[in-house]
């Protein structure tokens, strides 16, 4: 390198820090990534299961980007919603390819957040002290199944139609102010020109808002206790002489780097899925969304997109309205108290008694099972299976308290393994 | 100062700040919550329908959009009726006490003349469209089954006067919209008053 090439890097790079101790006196930039990234200590033993926080971020950022680029073209009016999306996907330099990224994004979005649910009940991450990053995450997934429904809508497909009619119908099950519900909700007597603007106006706005603002909150919240990890024991108790904890790697540049091979796998596997089969043999595009929405006429078979279903089976067990309705909600409430309901003290499965592990294996099943159920037509044979699984269900968060609190679990080691 | 300070005082204008402030968010909230409302428009659309069953043959079935549902014309045949009495037992509510109908309208065939039946094709569990069923035991819905109406989404079962079968997720009968006939063969439909 030649002496005037060197010198004029070295006046970069005071430049720069110069710069940035300038910014430092009016912002805590450095402050900010200090602690959220090459400062902050994460456990040395993740595994594949704590990528999946990192996925979700990078599918909220997809989706948040696709979705600006579709709103450009797709127009909120009844007459002329399911004719904007075949336009985006027939005309548009690239459209289908954003509304491909979209669609599937909605589903991967849900692929890696139950995942990433799974893992707080593998290894203990809802216990104390991460209760409220637990509650936090709840809020999310309740969040998203909001942005999706509502999102649903907007294409104007016969499917979309009678999925929003069939969800709207839900309060109507409310006692008393019903059906006043229903028509607020929907601003008109049926799934009009109406309920299309307003549920374009929280897809696009409200509830993006609001998951961003939650996840930021998680996050925080997260940082503020530190990660969990595959043992369930707290890396904080065994600190260094500088007190950085012995087991734990910086944020960055550790985890980021490990967090990239992720990150590459996925976009691996959903390319595939955008370029090969956006619509997943109806299970990600329903085909009766294929054909306008018809308000007089019911697709022949109704069933909401597959992460919807195990609810839907949930409610369709129930041979009675404002009860199937109400145990659907409640499917939904009951692990917004998982961090109280399970009295065991140990995190993680690796060192839980037999009980859970069994428990945790029925849920898994059963909530896969309903997920099944709920694509399916009524026959007896498949209610009666729903009202099994939906027992299952409801039996992992109700009997938590006896079966957690007499568990016979192994000894926790001190250190991660 | 703090020693000097008038601390009842102090609560007393701190609840009141907060309760004029309260009242204030309340007031500002209502036109926000009623804003959701269907609008004049929207309530000037659901204005009622007028329908020629002049052309109705005995069996068929006309279905009129009002209000974005669908209103299905039956006109019964005599078999058709004979039915009603037959399948009372298997029925949930027969007597339609707790169903959505108008007066005139609460009778075993729920109607005003008991030849048409004028109800809403929009299943009283979720909203979806019940099918039409007048085939006598098809194949998929058994050999007892004697006619009437099916919901595809959710398995309910209504006679030929949309009454609720019992041990199905729909919880009352297809409701009667509000109707009258103008003439013989003219019906309006989404009021029983004025004219259309």
């Amino acid at each position: 390198m030649s002496a005037s090439a060197a010198d004029m890097f070295d006046r970069l790079g005071r430049g720069m820090s110069s710069l940035r101790g300038w910014i430092d006196a009016r912002f805590p930039m450095t402050k900010l990534i200090k602690e959220h990234a090459t400062e902050y200590y994460a456990s040395k033993n993740f595994n594949i299961w704590y990528g999946f926080g990192v996925l979700a971020t990078v599918v909220l950022v997809l989706q948040l980007v696709t979705g600006i680029y579709l709103t450009m073209n797709y127009k909120p009016s009844a007459a002329e919603a399911f004719a904007s999306v075949e336009y985006i996907m027939r005309d548009v330099e690239w459209g289908w390819l954003i509304r491909y990224l979209h669609s599937t994004g909605a589903s991967a979005f849900f692929v890696v957040v139950y995942l990433h649910m799974f893992r707080a009940l593998l290894y203990g991450s809802y216990k104390k002290p991460r209760e409220l990053i637990w509650l936090i995450g709840m809020f999310i997934y309740v969040c998203l199944m909001a942005e999706a429904f509502f999102g649903y809508l907007l294409p104007w497909g016969n499917m979309s139609y009678w999925g929003a009619q069939v969800i709207v119908s839900l309060f109507g099950a409310v006692p008393v102010v019903g059906e006043a519900l229903a028509e607020w909700i929907r601003g008109d007597f049926y799934i009009s020109d109406i309920t299309l603007n307003r549920f374009f106006a929280f897809h696009v706005i409200a509830v993006p808002l609001m998951l961003v603002l939650l996840v930021v909150v998680h996050i925080m919240a997260l940082h503020e206790v530190g990660s969990n990890n595959p043992d369930g024991i707290e890396i904080k108790n065994y600190p260094d002489s500088s007190g950085k904890p012995i087991d734990g790697v910086a944020f960055h540049p550790y985890h980021t780097s490990k967090d990239l091979v992720i990150i590459t796998g996925f976009l691996i596997l959903f390319s595939f899925v955008v370029f090969f089969a956006p619509e997943m043999g109806g299970l990600f595009l329903e085909h009766a969304n294929f054909e306008p929405a018809n308000t007089l006429q019911t697709p022949e078979h109704i069933a909401p997109i597959w992460y919807f279903t195990p609810f839907y089976a949930i409610l369709r067990a129930v041979p009675n309205k404002l009860f199937g309705v109400a145990l659907m909600g409640l499917a939904v409430l009951l692990p917004f108290f998982l961090p109280w309901l399970d009295r065991c003290r140990v995190k993680s499965i690796r060192y839980r008694g037999w009980t859970y592990k069994l428990a945790l294996s029925v849920f898994a099943v059963s909530f896969l099972v309903l997920g099944y159920l709920g694509l399916q037509p009524v026959t007896d044979t498949y209610t009666a299976m729903s009202r099994i699984f939906t027992a299952a269900y409801f039996a992992f968060f109700l009997l938590m308290p006896f079966y957690t609190s007499r568990e016979k679990t192994k000894p926790v080691p001190d250190r991660v393994t | 100062m703090t020693d000097n300070a008038d601390l009842s005082r102090r609560h007393f204008l701190m609840a009141a700040t907060a309760l004029t402030g309260g009242v204030g968010v309340v007031a500002t909230a209502v036109p926000f919550v009623a804003s959701f409302r269907p609008s004049a428009r929207a309530q000037a659309l659901g204005a009622p329908v007028e329908v020629d069953i002049s052309k109705l043959e005995p069996g068929a079935l006309i279905k009129v959009e009002w209000r974005g549902r669908a209103i299905m014309v039956l006109r019964r045949t005599d078999f058709m009726l004979d039915k009603l009495t037959e399948v009372e037992a298997e029925l949930a509510d027969p007597a339609s006490e707790a169903s959505v109908q108008p007066a005139y309208a609460t009778n075993e065939h729920r109607s005003i003349r008991p030849e048409y039946l004028i109800i809403e094709g929009v299943c009283t569990h979720l909203g979806c469209a019940p099918t039409p069923r007048f085939d006598v035991a098809p194949a998929d819905l058994g050999s007892d089954w004697p006619g009437g109406f099916y919901c595809p989404c959710h398995g309910s079962k209504f006679d030929l006067s949309g009454r609720v079968y019992s041990g199905v997720p729909a919880p009352t009968n297809l409701s009667v919209p509000p109707h009258r006939y103008l003439t013989e063969s003219t019906l309006l439909i989404g009021s029983d008053t004025g004219a259309a």
